[in-house]
């Protein structure tokens, strides 16, 4: 588990200011995101929809260009090209619903091998496709090799995805809501099959999620977005036990099994990014603004007119909020 | 006064492959102000209950048992006074808003269309009624000019439950009507069903996958799998203390944060949820059961009690005191 940001040689992705926009500048889906991940680790990346979790994680396997900033897997900065083949093989994405990932006409051996066959992975490609369909549970592989993917149950199609993204023994997993389509008794086998090949085969992973469960459950880190921003970041037990930004606390009290925690339900709706609020743009559902305490101990003013990024990289967990960075 | 009562209610859906036995064999009851959820996974039966419930089954669909409504039996009801018990005796709150209004009406007149059928009420005054109920679920009455998709999501769940409201049912069935939406959104919707629940006594049958919502929403918890209920029980003690083995995994699977137990120990259920048209022999659950005894396999256990006010349908279960 990495306490403090990894250490440079063993960064598997680097983003420095990433900023992604659309409409031609009018919206900035991402605005100035750095983080590390490092190798070996699971980083949750949690929001709202609209909080640009999954436009960050298309911008790290190329999928969106860059306004701003640079992105650097395995120390290649990410850009067109010929190298993006050599990227894709090495950051393979996880979606969120694993019928529409899968090809309906394709068996579940060539769901898995048309990715062999494109990267060229050296090897007896029927063994390398058992292997990795027994590495992600689905054993013996042989009852499913001849299968299509309407004969296998949504967990089962979800371990085909990882099984095939596996196969081409990536640096790095990026999972778009990897369980949130399945039924909650499956979520927990398909968690802890993509931690464990964290553990043994040392990939990262970078889980975009709204269920701070999930982020328990697996992630070293959380990081925590808001329209664009990451707010905080830290490892989880910190930023889940005592977090600090407003946002976090209420995303953290609405959650149903955490007992004893006073709801915070922010009002309002989802907030759009082609409207950024002026100042900390989480201001205007802060419940520290809303309720008059932040303009009684004296920072109201900057947090309704000051924008702010996490705090510079001291400690672990990290934070934009003028009430905390006092 | 029991508001809806399931007695042995039997669906059985007819399709190309053959006969679907969806619910098999459920009973259930809820009281005036009673809040009671239904949790299970997909295919166990769960939303069909909610469209036996006010017969919006498919045309074909073998039904039997008993379902009550005011002591009242749907299924021996004529074709007008069913429609007249649909939204004034019970109303049901979908999950997909945007499937559930009609896209080119104005959701005000979609509101005052449902008030006109089933009251003697003048159109102005359902156009008063329209604005009231937008205002009860905390949006501006002038959102009734509004047409479905220029509301967002939360928007149109809350447009739902007004709609639902519109005859002032008894009964409000709930199917999955948060799970699309965002968290911070969710959390809204559900304190919004819990105030209208306790502002209007209403009985609530909350139907959803999400056992950690049920907890906090609904007084009882029914647990359902392969077409029947396996754990009934008061909700905080179902979820934090379950007796039935496929309850105690569904309970694990929502982790408490902050619970060493559940950091980095994911739990889940091995196996895939039962296809209802091939049940196994014995208890349906037992392939997949922790605790699975050798009887398991041949020997289909019925609810029995399991403490005050709970019961679970599992050989183990009460199994010291026989």
């Amino acid at each position: 588990m990495s306490e403090a940001s990894p250490a440079a040689a063993d960064v598997v992705v680097s983003l420095t200011n990433v900023q992604v926009q659309f409409g031609g500048g009018s919206v900035r889906a991402v605005d100035t995101v750095s983080l590390d991940v490092g190798r070996g680790e699971v980083v949750a990346l949690v929001g709202e929809s609209g909080c640009g979790k999954t436009t960050l994680i298309r911008a790290i396997i190329g999928l969106e260009p860059l306004a701003h900033g640079s992105i650097a897997v395995e120390g290649s900065t990410v850009g067109g090209g010929r190298r993006l083949r050599a990227l894709r093989r090495r950051v393979q994405m996880i979606f969120q619903d694993p019928s529409g990932a899968l090809n309906p006409r394709h068996s579940i051996y060539e769901a898995v091998a048309e990715g062999l066959r494109i990267h060229k992975v050296k090897g007896h490609e029927p063994t390398l496709v058992a292997e990795a369909l027994a590495a992600a549970g689905l054993r013996p592989p042989d009852r499913y090799l001849r299968r299509f993917p309407h004969e296998l149950s949504g967990g089962q199609r979800q371990r085909v995805i990882i099984a095939a993204a596996m196969a081409l023994q990536p640096a790095l997993l990026l999972a778009d809501e990897p369980v949130a389509s399945l039924d909650a008794s499956i979520r927990g086998e398909i968690l802890a099959l993509m931690r464990s090949f964290v553990d043994s085969r040392g990939v990262s992973i970078i889980a975009v999620t709204h269920d701070l469960g999930l982020a328990w459950n697996i992630a070293d880190r959380v990081a925590v977005m808001y329209l664009g921003r990451i707010v905080e970041v830290g490892p989880t037990e910190e930023v889940l036990r005592s977090p600090k930004h407003p946002y976090t606390q209420a995303l953290l009290s609405v959650v149903p099994e955490i007992e004893g925690m006073a709801q915070q339900i922010l009002v309002g709706e989802t907030p759009d990014p082609s409207r950024i609020p002026s100042g900390c743009r989480f201001h205007p559902r802060c419940p520290v603004v809303a309720s008059g305490e932040a303009d009684r101990l004296g920072f109201g003013d900057r947090c309704r007119g000051v924008d702010l990024e996490l705090e510079p990289e001291v400690a672990a967990h990290r934070v934009a909020c003028h009430a905390v960075a006092r | 006064m029991s508001v809806l009562e399931l007695h042995d209610l039997h669906v059985t859906y007819r399709t190309d492959g053959g006969s679907v036995p969806a619910v098999r064999g459920v009973n259930l009851s809820l009281d005036t102000g009673d809040t009671v959820g239904l949790a299970g996974e997909s295919g166990c039966g769960k939303s069909t209950i909610a469209g036996a419930v006010l017969r919006l089954l498919p045309k074909g669909t073998e039904v039997s048992g008993k379902v009550l409504l005011d002591g009242e039996d749907v299924y021996a009801m004529k074709p007008g006074r069913l429609r007249a018990v649909r939204w004034t005796s019970a109303a049901i709150v979908f999950q997909g808003a945007l499937h559930s209004l009609n896209p080119v009406r104005r959701v005000g007149l979609q509101i005052e269309e449902a008030i006109l059928l089933h009251s003697q009420q003048s159109a102005r005054s359902a156009r008063i009624r329209v604005g009231e109920l937008l205002e009860k679920v905390g949006l501006p009455a002038g959102q009734a000019e509004r047409y479905p998709h220029q509301l967002s999501g939360g928007q149109r769940q809350r447009v739902l439950i007004a709609l639902a409201l519109a005859c002032e049912p008894k009964l409000l069935i709930a199917d999955e009507p948060t799970t699309a939406l965002d968290v911070m959104v969710q959390a809204q919707v559900l304190r919004l069903l819990e105030e209208l629940q306790r502002e209007h006594g209403l009985s609530l049958l909350f139907i959803t996958h999400d056992l950690s919502v049920l907890t906090h929403t609904c007084e009882r918890l029914a647990v359902m799998y392969a077409g029947r209920i396996v754990e009934e029980g008061p909700s905080t003690q179902v979820f934090a203390d379950p007796q039935h083995p496929y309850s105690r995994a569904l309970a694990a699977a929502f982790p408490t944060i902050g619970d060493p137990a559940s950091r980095m120990n994911p739990q889940g259920l091995a196996g895939d949820p039962p296809d209802p048209s091939a049940l196994p022999a014995g208890c349906p659950f037992h392939l997949r059961c922790a605790v699975a005894a050798p009887e398991c396999s041949s020997l289909d256990v019925a609810l029995r009690p399991a403490g005050a006010g709970r019961s679970a349908a599992c050989v183990h279960v009460g199994a010291t005191d026989v």
